[in-house]
């Protein structure tokens, strides 16, 4: 994998070298448009080459139909990928989005994510990394169509107008998108084709109803645990409660013996009850009896795991180092130390994990809520026994992702049951298997120093960070030869703030257990670091927390604008009686936020009323799902700061269902006042970074309310909820 | 076996009398439109009607059903014409999805009893349905705008 820092995407509208766009004739006569790799020949290879499990490679297919399909490459997890990508295209097309027909791109290396490297939904890159790319790709074909169209005619192609799908001649002449795809097809592509300037967008930046809606309206939208096969049996898996665990010795006598119940099946993940019927598998499951090994976590607790990140010894990276901060600390006339710790946390997806693997000897398909196709498929294969070309990955709606779904520790014993009773079979988690068996956001424990000048001014600030690594475990090329993993040090390593000498180190100390990409990554551990102690240190130096920060983030335009907006919409310094305000501000997916909480507190209780964010991604595609993504992001980030805590002993995970991991809930909300800036920059991420800001600005409200500082997070350990 | 009756219609199953309602939906009747959450009544994925009343399908045995006259997304209308519908697609409500039946059909006995619910009545009927995704804002707008709907002649 060739990460890049996703808070840096050097341009996201260019392509990856190895890659050209290409266009190609469509069997039955069409205009297909995609992109393949370098060493596939000439454009023409493009439609011999054009399938990839049975379906054609490609972003864009326009049939002599007259009908539009756009394949989106990034799986549909609530985000609105399957709404806010094809509208680049269908700007570009000038067609309305009610033309367009959209589906899922299957898994293979044309669709992978260029700023990631591999097929990945993820870190917030879907409309970045389409930028340019699906733009290019809709002005090239209407490029060609327009010119099919003025050669037909014999006229300048630049006398032709485009609407709706029709290509209209200076002498009244008309050809529809479908009578010229086939002709189209048959031109050269482009090359100076250049996509609309934004100035000219008559759909993107406009607000449009989500394609999805309808069908999560009336109960037809498939999730993955909806797909259903002829002949499918369901299965349920007994997981090690130890995590890390394995299975010693099963006993299925009495379990095989139940109603419904085809096979039990022991698979590397666990043993799986194979039955007619969902009800019937997990019934049996409870009739089991197995020895676990419990493996190397049998003691584990979280009060270890805290003790040792507290404690962790080693050489930290270094992930930023402007001037000498430790120096310029030592010669500090007045110093602010801090330390903060982080819990781990489930993602708790509404739709538990499950995956549909219908396993042949010469294939598999596997039917799969999954952000990270590609792997899913070499899982499979592997699992299968197959080669990974042999298996067809269909993505389904996602009922969530968060980043859980980039795991694909759900599919081999979905695919090793159906391997073992030769029929496709479904395998649903339950919600105590999913909250039990997850990869947790990792745990941190961070301290800050800064020092002041004998002039009062921050001459330095030191964050050391310690907490395990995901991308070590996921991508280990990226941290390799001692690298930084760029995404455990976001929100840091960016410190905004004008200060001379800024020193960000970063300790990787492994817990035991996987940790995982959780919504907003170290966005959200960093960002309560960082923000909770910047507002230490304005109290410290006697400043209000909002000028301090604003007077700090002179050279930071972006960044003091969502900060002055945020203060000024909040009411900062005019807070009703009783009612205190803290505030926060982040860069983080190219998207600069600031977000202000108006709290009170009663008896030593939390209450928040309202939370005020304001937000400049640049280039907005659809500002409904911009909104959408900004309220969503604040109340899974609300969820984490007030109750959102695993813990393990002796290696089991304690919380098992929205009982004991508490989410917020209707009856829980704030008001939310969500104000988007109008931006040219750019297109930022935005289904993640509002997530982090929600810790720190609850938190510094509540010292602003109580002068209690809280340090470690949940807020509910604190007993204030 | 074991008739139901289910969004009007009559419907057997072979399944066993103490499998949870959400089941003989999903599995056996084809009805997956009522989603799995929890399976413990914490999250409202499930919620159905049982003689109008919002029911957690997940802790709900088939055979206490019987007779009885279950609803299901599926048969909230035929054509997505139920002012709930109509109010979650005007403010375009869902993100993942996976939690809105349990939404729609907990927010559509709501309006059933009180026409006119107030944001308290929202919290108190609502808390039970659970939204990772957050679109609770989304959620209470759309059931004032659903109210606003059935009170001009929006209802069925
Ligand atoms: S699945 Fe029934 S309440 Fe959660
Ligand atoms: S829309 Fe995703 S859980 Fe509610």
């Amino acid at each position: 994998m060739s990460a890049r820092d996703l808070d840096r995407p050097a341009a996201p509208t260019a392509l990856d070298r190895r890659e050209f766009l290409k266009a190609g004739a469509l069997a039955g006569g069409g205009l297909v448009i995609g992109i393949s790799l370098a060493g596939c020949g000439k454009p023409a290879d493009l439609a011999a080459k054009s399938t990839v499990g049975g379906q054609p490679v490609a972003w864009l297919k326009i049939a002599g139909d007259n009908s539009i399909t756009i394949l989106v490459d990034k799986s549909e997890m609530g985000q609105g990928v399957y709404t806010a990508l094809p509208m680049l295209i269908a700007e570009e097309l000038d067609v309305p989005m009610k033309a367009v027909k959209v589906i899922a791109a299957p898994a293979g290396q044309p669709y992978i994510n260029v700023f990631l490297g591999t097929q990945i939904t993820g870190g917030s890159t879907s409309v970045r990394e389409a930028w340019g790319k699906l733009r290019t790709a809709g002005a090239q074909a209407r490029a060609m169509l327009v010119g099919a169209a003025a050669d037909e005619w014999k006229v300048d192609a630049a006398t032709l107008k485009v609407a709706d799908g029709v290509i209209s001649g200076p002498n009244g002449q008309q050809r529809t998108f479908g009578e010229l795809a086939e002709a189209a097809a048959k031109r050269p592509l482009p090359k100076d084709a250049k996509p609309k300037d934004p100035s000219t967008f008559t759909l993107v930046g406009k607000l449009q109803p989500r394609v999805d809606t309808p069908a999560k309206l009336d109960g037809t939208a498939e999730y993955g645990i909806d797909v259903k096969l002829p002949g499918m049996k369901y299965a349920a898996l007994a997981q090690s409660p130890v995590l890390g665990g394995s299975v010693k010795s099963v006993d299925s006598a009495a379990a095989e013996k139940m109603p419904g119940v085809v096979k039990v099946v022991t698979t590397k993940s666990g043993v799986a009850v194979v039955a007619d019927h969902y009800w019937q598998a997990h019934t049996a499951r409870d009739a089991l009896k197995i020895v676990w090994d419990a493996g190397p976590n049998a003691h584990l607790d979280s009060t270890a795991i805290k003790a040792g990140l507290k404690s962790a010894k080693g050489a930290a990276l270094s992930a930023r180092k402007d001037g000498d901060a430790a120096a310029a600390l030592k010669a500090a006339k007045k110093r602010v130390e801090a330390a903060y710790e982080l819990p781990l946390l489930a993602h708790a997806t509404m739709e538990p994990m499950n995956c549909t693997a219908d396993v042949r000897a010469d294939g598999c398909d596997l039917y799969v809520p999954t952000q990270i196709q590609q792997i899913a498929q070499a899982t499979a294969a592997g699992a299968a026994g197959l080669k990974p070309e042999q298996v067809n990955v269909h993505t389904t709606l996602l009922g969530g992702g968060f980043g859980r779904r980039l795991e694909v520790d759900f599919i081999p014993a979905a695919v090793e049951a159906s391997k073992a009773v030769g029929v496709p079979v479904k395998l649903i988690w339950t919600r105590e298997d999913d909250m039990t068996h997850d990869a947790y956001r990792p745990p941190a424990y961070d301290t800050g120093s800064a020092g002041f000048d004998a002039a009062g001014a921050v001459s330095a600030v030191h964050l050391k960070l310690t907490s395990p690594s995901v991308t070590a475990r996921m991508f280990p090329p990226v941290v390799d030869g001692g690298k930084v993993d760029p995404f455990a040090v976001e929100a840091a390593a960016n410190f905004l703030y004008d200060v001379p000498n800024v020193a960000v180190d970063y300790l990787r100390h492994e817990v035991g257990i996987n940790v995982g990409y959780w919504r907003s990554v170290s966005h959200a551990l960093n960002c309560f670091v960082v923000e909770s102690f910047m507002d230490e240190v304005a109290h410290a130096a006697g400043k209000d927390p909002y000028e301090f920060r604003h007077a700090l983030l002179a050279k930071q335009p972006r960044a003091q604008r969502v900060l002055e907006e945020a203060a000024t919409r909040a009411g900062w310094g005019k807070a009703a009686a009783g009612h205190h305000l803290g505030i926060a501000v982040m860069e983080g997916y190219g998207t600069y936020l600031a977000q202000v909480a108006d709290v009170s507190v009663e008896q030593g209780k939390l209450k928040i009323h309202k939370i005020t964010c304001v937000v400049d991604c640049g280039q907005k595609v659809n500002p409904g799902i911009v909104d959408q993504q900004v309220s969503g992001g604040i109340v899974f980030g609300l969820s984490a700061a007030l109750f959102g805590e695993i813990t393990l002993e002796g290696g089991k995970v304690k919380q098992s269902n929205f009982d004991n991991y508490r989410v917020v809930r209707m009856n829980q909300m704030p008001e939310l006042d969500v104000h988007l800036i109008d931006s040219s920059e750019a297109p930022g991420g935005i289904g993640e970074p509002a997530v982090a800001l929600v810790a720190p600005a609850v938190a510094n409200a509540m010292f602003a309310a109580s002068g209690k500082r809280i340090r470690a997070l949940p807020f509910a350990a604190a007993g204030i909820v | 076996m074991i008739t139901l009756k289910v969004n009007g219609k009559s419907l057997d199953t072979d399944a066993s009398p103490d499998t949870p309602l959400l089941w003989v939906l999903r599995d056996h009747l084809g009805l997956t439109g009522t989603k799995f959450g929890c399976g413990k009544s914490l999250c409202g994925a499930c919620t159905v009607h049982v003689d109008g009343s919002a029911t957690r399908s997940c802790v709900t045995l088939v055979s206490n059903v019987v007779g009885k006259d279950i609803r299901t997304i599926e048969g909230l209308s035929s054509d997505r014409s139920h002012p709930v519908q109509k109010a979650w697609l005007e403010l375009d409500v869902p993100q993942c999805g996976y939690c809105q039946s349990g939404q729609i059909m907990a927010a559509s006995a709501l309006l059933a009893q009180n026409a006119t619910p107030t944001d308290a009545d929202i919290d108190t009927a609502m808390a039970g349905n659970i939204c990772r995704c957050g679109t609770y804002p989304r959620i209470r707008a759309a059931i004032h705008r659903a109210a606003e709907l059935m009170k001009t002649g929006g209802a069925k």
